[in-house]
């Protein structure tokens, strides 16, 4: 099996995709004769041509529209943003136009479409440059809204939305675009969207999480075993919209406790709404009240040491482990 | 104040001098009657709307398109069956002249299931795939970049189909504006881009929010966009503007702005007045003598293709439609609420949208 | 820092408390944990401890006085410290009592309302306790006879959901078990050491006085929740329809007890002192009988019945002012001499009314006997969530036909109140002829 990057990986998806099928075409600022500017799309101008690899200007409210009404009329438009912070310009194209028009049609218009780019903070990037938008997305029925972990989650969730019949909202990693990881080659992998993955066994406590934290949560669970033998049982969602709130339900019958950990702000977040499903569903099953572990409830500031205590970290994942076992 | 004079037409680029014989355009006895009787259709449709609003049976906002009617029968009587049409909000008309049944759009305002839109939509919302009526957007300018992307799935294809975008006066403040129009002269997509210029964002006039005087000559930024402005009270020149339009995005793939110089009789919604607030019953009136559907009546009636009496017969046939449509909107089954879910994704929803409404 | 001694919530359903009698006097020395006071409950009397070390300064409530779960009712501090503002709102509280009926206490002193079923009033009053709990001001310290996880204010057992229904399941109270979490908290893993921990120590401490307080081996049925069928729920809901919440129903048999009399004789004949009496060949051979007929030794749940996987036998026995049923525990696994030993140790704390809440509640089957009082026979009310009830009267000699020839034989009758919507009639009668069996072939009982 092959070794390769999260970014290698969303390449492989974005051209086998588009050699599968001719209707997909992928548009977004950089991502033709730049390769993209994170490289996903590199070698793909190349092959397909630029009316399937098309540089945009920057108009994100412009190109995403562009993509809702290409997929009105048959198209299956990746409409690439450089950064999930600029698709804030956007925002009216994804939530009043492709999340409503199939209902507002009567189910006459679908719209097939995946927004796609890196969200989160990178590294000093500062205010504006480093937010979590999966909230604000899954908030909005019409939507699905995925964020994988690891390159074959990330391979198989955008094939997934590729060939989905309703938009998707596919957010990546800065800092993931490096992580390496096995990938089966000459195999199709599809990964289901609203389905999770328990990326690591244990009977004490879960860990809830998605996109980036995947892998503190997986440090600290590491040294819970190692210091604390608590054997944590680690949920990536993949999706934030759908939720697989069966596995994670799953996951806290066995364990009693649950931690949820997520990079953005604590208000009115995924795990505010994790909260509530656990709390409704598995009351009975609870030994501890739920843990969240989030970012700061602060704009991202620019300072290296501030940046760090704003984002939530292994060490704070296995503090929250720790006090939801009991362990003092 | 916005009198006709006061915006005569004067850089239109085919303004007629005046003639003994009216430019029929050489259009067949009978398509000059369809034209007068799709004017009659949208105006008799939407007097009917307007009654059942006051009386409680349509609900939410109600534009009324009264005035206005030259510019979607001249515009959309100039595409091919295979083009596409999308419109903001106030679209009652273009659904009617595109062919969607006066009944599935009256059943729509009433909030039924037998509308267009299967009573989700409702007025703002009007769809209908069959006849490629890409809907009522009710976000100022959001449709124009949706317009493109019909454009780049044409030329994405390789055919030679044109999209049709109707917009207000106001819209050509918003960024989509540029946006759009941005790609579509880069991309040399094939939309035709009709601002329909009825003087008026809601009560604003557009000298007093747009920093230009001619709305037409924003095409000067976009290279490659071909652009006119037209009287938009006579469907002839509105249907020559477009025939131009469409000739151009069809055969050299290139877009055009067409200003439509035109008049609303009605006030912005059923909730303003036609006037008082911000334009005289003076303005409205001076306007109203110019009604585009007596113009190309006397016209047709003068040239000897139609008589008073059929022009009455037309009326007459019109109105029993328009009744009967209302007939069959009432008559009509509600949304079936144990549907609720199903029209919110196309695809299946894992886990179910339900599941967290269970004491429902 | 003062100490308060309040009258502290002991069991689910108790709303007030009556000051029997204060161990100690006004300026007597305390020590942590020592007894100051006897308090009786709505079921039995309860020793108070100290939480604190000092001089008792002040009697709050003198002895006789009945007050509201809550209410201060002395103080314990140092010689010197200052306990006015105690003192005055132990007079605000007194002028209260004084002055209304213990029902018609304020509100936040006043348990919240419960319903008579023991162990699902704990259940239900969580949310409106939780209210009243958390707005009370936190005492410094409260006075408990157990460290559990018992809150005095409130009368809310701190307890995580998981640990709460695993405790619901093993029959265990929680209010016996101390809490290791946040703020005394039960936790899953003091619900699973108490279960762990031999039954008797754990849950029934006064049962260990008398040794040998493990019972034999595994437990020998299963707990189990069965959904009922749709017949099942139909016969529940018109039956209950037709008498009250829990549809009785009687059933009547006649058992001849010369065999089982004249065994108890042989056994009380030996040399050791030891008595046994017809009432525990009576316990033994009713737990034996459950195990043999386990749908006997049930609840009806909602639609579902829950078997019991214990055979926790309720005894009745009357008490001056009214009734009490102390549970003898796991009663299909222990010996004649073993029951005798526990049913007379309950019996007997019962009548003193010195039982703790968890010795009265959850038996699975009761047995009320009224031979002594010369009935002959009766019927008796089901204990809910029990299924049945097995009312005993009086043996009696009595003419009796065998072989076509009258002989007197010495006879007892014993009736089942059954619940229908858990036993049938075939059921019923099917315990009852094993019962019969057993009773009639004593010997059988050693096999």
């Amino acid at each position: 099996m092959a070794v390769i990057t999260y970014r290698e990986a969303l390449n492989q998806a974005l051209r086998e995709e588009m050699v599968r099928d001719e209707s997909v075409f992928l548009i977004g600022e950089e991502v033709a004769e730049y390769d993209g500017a994170y490289k996903v799309s590199k070698n793909l101008l190349e092959e397909f041509g630029e009316w399937r690899v098309r540089d945009a200007p920057i108009a994100e409210l412009g190109f995403a529209g562009l993509g809702v009404g290409a997929a009105m009329v048959g198209l299956r438009p990746i409409v690439e943003f450089m950064t999930w912070n600029f698709a804030l310009l956007a925002i009216d194209q994804v939530i009043n136009s492709a999340a409503k028009l199939y209902q507002m049609s009567g189910g006459q218009y679908n719209v097939p479409i995946v927004f796609r780019g890196p969200g989160g903070a990178a590294l000093m990037l500062a205010a504006q440059h480093s937010q979590s938008p999966e909230p604000w997305l899954a908030y909005v029925p019409g939507l699905k809204v995925c964020s994988p972990a690891t390159p074959y989650d990330a391979k198989g969730l955008l094939k997934s939305a590729v060939r989905d019949n309703d938009p998707v909202c596919f957010i990546e990693g800065e800092l993931l675009y490096n992580v390496k990881g096995e990938v089966p080659e000459d195999e199709e992998i599809l990964v289901p969207i609203g389905s999770a993955d328990v990326k690591r066994q244990g009977d004490d406590v879960t860990i809830v999480t998605y996109g980036k934290m995947v892998h503190e949560a997986l440090r600290a669970a590491e040294t819970l075993s190692a210091e604390d033998e608590v054997e944590a049982d680690v949920v990536d969602l993949r999706s934030v919209r759908p939720i697989d709130v069966p596995t994670v339900l799953a996951s806290v019958r066995t364990t009693n406790r649950a931690v949820i950990v997520e990079e953005g702000w604590p208000v009115a977040n995924i795990g505010a709404q994790l909260v509530d499903d656990i709390q409704r569903e598995a009351f009975d099953a609870l030994d501890a009240p739920i843990a969240r572990v989030t970012g700061l409830d602060v704009p991202m500031p620019y300072a290296r040491n501030l940046e760090k205590l704003v984002l939530p970290s292994a060490e704070n994942i296995r503090a929250a482990a720790r006090e939801v076992c009991y362990i003092s | 104040m916005a009198t006709k004079e006061t915006r005569a037409h004067g850089n239109a680029p085919s303004k007629p001098e005046a003639a003994d014989q009216p430019d029929l355009l050489g259009l067949e006895p009978g398509e000059l009657r369809e034209l007068l009787r799709l004017m009659i259709l949208a105006r008799r449709f939407e007097e009917k709307t307007a009654e059942s609003y006051q009386l409680g049976k349509i609900g939410g906002f109600l534009h009324l398109y009264v005035g206005q009617e030259a510019v979607a029968a001249g515009a959309i009587s100039a595409l091919r069956e295979d083009d596409y049409v999308i419109s903001a909000y106030r679209e009652h008309a273009q659904a009617l002249v595109r062919g969607v049944p006066a009944r599935a759009v009256m059943a729509e305002l009433y909030g039924r299931a037998t509308g267009c839109s299967k009573g989700m939509g409702g007025s703002m919302h009007l769809f209908d795939r069959s006849v490629n009526f890409l809907g009522g957007h009710a976000i100022v300018g959001s449709h124009l970049p949706i317009a493109a992307g019909v454009g780049y799935a044409i030329r994405y294809r390789g055919g030679d189909q044109v999209c049709l975008c109707f917009f207000g006066d106001a819209a050509v403040n918003i960024g989509a504006f540029h946006e759009a129009l941005n790609m579509a002269a880069k991309w040399e997509l094939p939309v035709v881009w009709i601002i329909e210029n009825n003087a008026y964002g809601m009560g604003t006039e557009i000298s007093r929010s747009a920093a230009i005087t001619e709305l037409v000559d924003r095409a000067c930024a976009y290279e490659g966009t071909a652009s006119a402005q037209v009287d938009g009270m006579d469907v002839l020149k509105v249907r020559a503007a477009i025939d131009e339009a469409v000739r151009i995005a069809r055969e050299e793939k290139r877009p055009s702005l067409i200003e439509a110089i035109t008049y609303r009789f009605m006030g912005h919604s059923m909730a303003d007045p036609s006037h008082g607030t911000y334009r005289a019953r003076e303005e409205v009136e001076g306007w109203r003598e110019d009604d585009p559907i007596l113009s190309l009546s006397d016209t047709l009636i003068e040239a000897g293709l139609m008589t008073s009496e059929e022009y009455e017969e037309m009326d007459r046939a019109v109105i029993e439609e328009v009744e009967e449509s209302a007939e069959f909107a009432e008559a009509s089954p509600r949304p079936d609420e144990s549907h609720i879910y199903d029209l919110a994704y196309s695809d299946e929803y894992p886990h179910g949208l339900d599941r967290r409404d269970s004491w429902r | 820092m003062p100490t308060k001694v309040v009258m502290a919530q002991l069991s689910p359903t108790m709303e007030e408390g009556k000051l029997i009698e204060w161990k100690i006097s006004e300026g007597d020395a305390v020590a942590q944990g020592d007894i100051v006071a006897e308090i009786e409950t709505d079921k039995a009397n309860m020793d108070v401890e100290a939480m604190g070390a000092g001089v008792l300064r002040k009697i709050v409530v003198q002895e006789g006085a009945t007050v509201p779960v809550g209410t201060l009712i002395g103080i314990i501090a140092e010689p010197d410290e200052d306990i006015e503002s105690l003192l005055s709102e132990a007079e605000a509280a007194s002028a209260v009592v004084a002055t209304e009926e213990p029902s018609d206490a304020p509100e936040e002193t006043t348990a919240p309302a419960e319903t008579a079923v023991p162990d699902e009033a704990a259940a239900i009053d969580e949310a409106a306790a939780d209210e009243t709990a958390e707005a009370a001001e936190e005492p410094s310290a409260v006075v408990l006879p157990l460290e559990t996880g018992l809150e005095a204010e409130g009368g809310r057992v701190r307890a995580s959901p998981v640990a709460r229904k695993m405790a619901a399941q093993e029959g265990i109270e929680l209010g016996t078990i101390a809490g290791s979490g946040p703020g005394g908290r039960i936790v899953k893993a003091d619900v699973e050491a108490a279960m762990a921990a031999p039954a008797g120590a754990a849950r029934a401490p006064a049962a260990g006085a008398i040794g040998g307080a493990e019972p034999v081996g595994e437990p020998r049925l299963r707990d189990e929740r069965v959904e009922a069928s749709q017949m099942r729920k139909a016969i529940a809901r018109r039956l209950a329809e037709s008498i009250g919440p829990v549809p009785h129903f009687y059933l009547t048999i006649e058992v001849d007890m010369g065999r089982a009399l004249d065994m108890r004789s042989e056994l009380n004949a030996r040399a050791d002192g030891f008595k046994i009496g017809v009432n525990d060949i009576l316990l033994k051979t009713a737990a034996e009988a459950l195990v043999r007929h386990p749908q006997v030794n049930a609840s009806w749940d909602e639609d579902a019945i829950q078997f019991h996987g214990r055979v926790d036998l309720g005894i009745a026995v009357a008490v001056e002012g009214g009734l009490i049923t102390p549970v003898l525990r796991d009663a299909d696994r222990k010996g004649l001499r073993r029951i005798s030993l526990e049913s007379a140790d309950l019996i007997e704390r019962a009548r003193a009314r010195k039982l703790l809440p968890e010795e009265y509640q959850g038996a699975t089957f009761s047995v009320s006997n009224l031979g002594m009082f010369g009935i002959d026979e009766f019927t008796a009310v089901i204990n809910p969530p029990e299924a049945a009830i097995l009312a005993v009267g009086m043996t009696l000699e009595k003419p009796v036909i065998e072989g076509g020839e009258i002989t007197v034989r010495r006879r007892m009758r014993v009736t089942m109140s059954c619940d229908h919507r858990v036993v049938d009639g075939a059921i019923g009668s099917a315990y009852l002829a094993t019962l019969k069996e057993m009773l009639e072939n004593p010997l059988a009982m050693v096999l």
